[in-house]
């Protein structure tokens, strides 16, 4: 190993020769070699390289950081008879590295930190507008082609999803809204006394129960049980490669996954929310019978007496709007899955929370809207 | 059909995952794209199959062009075939359910004679009623390719199809997948970074490194007339051992001049390395040319053997195992080689 680096000092100048394999097997010898030909070094020094055979990235990272350490010592170097071409190639990949490291130490200061994450939540933000918008493009395209030819409707698909969101969740939703309406009556009850007028328990159920809670309960439950489930099922497809298996077979996934959740859940959550409002009446009847004394009948005029005709309607017009929009939100962030489970929790939990924000702010804008027309 | 994939670019933030791939598969063809993990080949596929959008290049199919500057064909109406490494059955359809769902547009009875054709093709007639999580991997596999083969796609694309299965299931597997798809007379193109697999699928393979392919060619020709270094090294076993060449078919080393075709021209004079593969070196008990054994490894028929030459220069021999010789012992040889693959020495 020792005839690979040899050197001699003559008349102040070092003279190191460089000969045989510098190459990646015999890295462990060369790598001892070097440390004595740099220990004392004159000012000037030599390498000649004419006798090496055959220098891989190893070798060339080896003579590199003799190079390095020979400068850093203070030596001029020169090489003999040329410096080997993969050295250049060592400076290139060195520069590049330094290249790619440099923003990022510029990157992390208390001004750019701020902007940097408000550029990337903007552009995120387009991104999410864009795909919304296409997919939202892609349901309307596949429902218009289904008008014409309604086999392409995939009945069997939409029943399935009527049972799984509406039918499976009749029990929750009946028992949040029932226990809702006894709380709302509960309170109401109280407050009236103050006045004398527990009668009017009775209209405060049923204005809001069928106005408000009831539909508004019933998204927001769904939002969480079918908003998660949608954006699992069809995020776990995509981590399975269904989806594209789906599409390299000629079927198109909005139609196949999209549309039938979007249309079983625009005819489950209105038939939900009239178990809701049902529940939610009954409730109220419940809690007036038992706390203010008010016998059934008399519940039963007052409600039949405080409902407009428009009350009812008020709340059901909501419910597919609701659906929809839940619907629309959990498939396209399971769509949006790709390539880690991490990603399928996190838009999971994105979609609930989505749809919930969009329901309860669309909601806002609805009872700002009957404000204004007077409904 | 024919296929043709010209300067296909795609690029991850600045990486060119693919870059410039440029192949043609003729109708009827099995083309493989071949090459380590990374090297861009899963990216070249799912830019064919239409999941991923190319940077640049085209790529089209029987002359309609699929993917290129203002052009794109979404997946589902490109009419190609896919089977995905994992299968990606779909879990809550029994194995026709799967066969038949891409099927759509055509009659129920229609329907039903292709799936049973495609999964008769496959072998697998007697298991349609059965649910993807009732069969085995490789059982898995050919229902994905009877799924990818049963709307009559006009390309079948199968990545990395084997590599979830045991060796002795992916070799007997990939003959069968060979000849489904020959009976079928389909054009297909299979990714994978094991070349035995490769070389008993595909008619033509392209060797691919860090998003470039670096030869297109038959496995024959890989083997025996690699167009680089790369080629060489990753294809097949072997050995450089260095040379120079003395005229046009004569390359000196130190195991003394070796004759043959050289597949690359080089200068008279030249220094090489020169490429053994295992099967040009041939035990010679009487041959001058003396070696030391270093390492040995029983494949069955054959020892692989690492000798090392005089110079310290090592070479790998395979040998036929009717004789055992030790480690560290000495063994004779002699070259037989018909043609030369030499590259010109580096540094």
């Amino acid at each position: 190993m020792a005839e690979q680096l040899s050197f001699a000092d003559i008349d102040g100048r070092r003279r190191i020769g460089i000969a045989g394999r510098w190459t990646m097997d015999r890295v462990d010898g060369l790598a001892r070699v070097i440390g004595p030909a740099v220990a004392g070094v004159p000012a000037s020094v030599e390498i000649d390289a004419a006798g090496v055979e055959s220098l891989d990235l190893t070798g060339a990272w080896l003579l590199h950081s003799l190079e390095g350490r020979l400068a850093k010592a203070g030596a001029v170097v020169s090489w003999r008879p040329a410096r080997p071409q993969p050295l250049a190639f060592v400076d290139e990949l060195l520069a590049q590295g330094e290249a790619e490291e440099a923003p990022r130490e510029s990157r992390s200061t208390l001004v750019t930190r701020p902007l940097h994450r408000i550029g990337r939540l903007t552009v995120g933000f387009r991104r999410s507008a864009l795909d919304s918008l296409s997919l939202l493009g892609g349901v309307v395209t596949v429902m218009g082609r289904a008008c014409l030819s309604p086999h392409r409707f995939r009945l069997a698909s939409i029943v399935r999803h009527v049972y799984d969101t509406g039918v499976t969740a009749i029990p929750i939703v009946a028992l949040i809204a029932f226990l809702i309406a006894v709380i709302v009556a509960y309170i109401g009850a109280q407050q009236l006394r103050l006045y004398g007028g527990e009668i009017y328990v009775a209209d405060l159920v049923t204005v809001s129960v069928l106005r408000e809670l009831g539909v508004l309960l019933t998204a927001i439950i769904v939002a969480g049980r079918s908003g998660s489930a949608f954006a699992a099922e069809i995020g776990v497809m995509q981590l399975n490669d269904e989806v594209d298996a789906l599409r390299a077979i000629g079927l198109d996934p909005v139609e196949v996954l999209v549309v039938p959740r979007v249309l079983g859940l625009v005819l489950a959550l209105p038939l939900l929310t009239v178990v809701a409002n049902a529940m939610g009446l009954a409730g109220g009847a419940l809690l007036t019978w038992s706390l203010v004394d008010m016998p059934f009948a008399q519940y039963w005029d007052r409600v039949n007496e405080s409902i407009a005709p428009t009350t009812f309607w008020a709340g059901m017009i909501k419910a597919p709007v609701f659906a929809f929009i839940i619907a629309l939100v959990a498939t396209l962030r399971g769509l949006q899955v790709r390539d880690s489970s991490r990603e399928l929790g996190r838009l999971t939990t994105v979609a609930v929370v989505q749809s919930i924000f969009l329901v309860i702010l669309i909601d806002a804008l609805f009872a700002v809207v009957y404000m204004e027309i007077d409904f | 059909m024919r296929l043709e994939v010209e300067g296909l670019t795609r690029a991850y933030g600045g990486q060119r995952a693919v870059d410039g791939l440029s192949f043609a598969l003729e109708a009827g063809e099995i083309g493989c794209l071949l090459g380590p993990s990374g090297c861009g080949k899963t990216t070249a596929l799912r830019c064919i199959a239409g999941f991923d959008r190319p940077d640049g290049g085209q790529i089209s199919a029987a002359g309609e062009v699929l993917a290129g500057p203002g052009a794109f064909v979404p997946p589902e109406r490109r009419r190609i075939g896919m089977v995905f490494q994992d299968y990606a059955l779909f879990p809550h359809l029994d194995v026709f359910g799967n066969v038949s769902f891409g099927l759509r547009g055509l009659d129920r009875a229609a329907r039903d004679a292709r799936a049973r054709e495609v999964l008769d093709l496959v072998g697998l007639g007697e298991l349609a009623g059965r649910y993807p999580d009732e069969l085995s991997g490789g059982q898995q596999q050919r229902v994905a390719l009877a799924r990818a083969l049963a709307p009559r796609p006009r390309l079948v694309l199968l990545d990395e199809p084997f590599s979830s299965l045991d060796t002795e299931v992916r070799r007997r597997l990939a003959g069968d997948v060979r000849a489904a798809l020959k009976r079928e007379g389909a054009t297909a193109l299979l990714v994978t970074h094991d070349q035995q697999e490769a070389f008993a699928i595909a008619d033509r393979i392209g060797v691919m490194r860090a998003g470039r392919l670096e030869q297109w060619d038959s496995a024959w020709r890989l083997y025996h007339s690699p167009a680089t270094r790369f080629v060489a090294d990753f294809v097949g076993d072997g050995a450089f051992i260095p040379g120079h060449v003395e005229g046009e078919r004569r390359v000196a080393t130190e195991l003394g001049p070796v004759e043959g075709e050289l597949t690359t021209p080089l200068a008279s004079g030249a220094r090489v390395d020169l490429l053994l593969r295992p099967d040009d070196i041939v035990v010679d008990a009487g041959s001058p040319l003396r070696t030391r054994i270093l390492d040995k490894c029983f494949r069955g028929a054959q020892f692989m053997y690492t000798l090392a030459l005089p110079s310290g220069e090592r070479v790998l021999a395979l040998v036929p195992s009717h004789e055992d010789h030790e480690v560290g012992g000495e063994l004779g040889i002699r070259l037989e080689t018909r043609h030369l693959v030499g590259f010109a020495r580096e540094a």
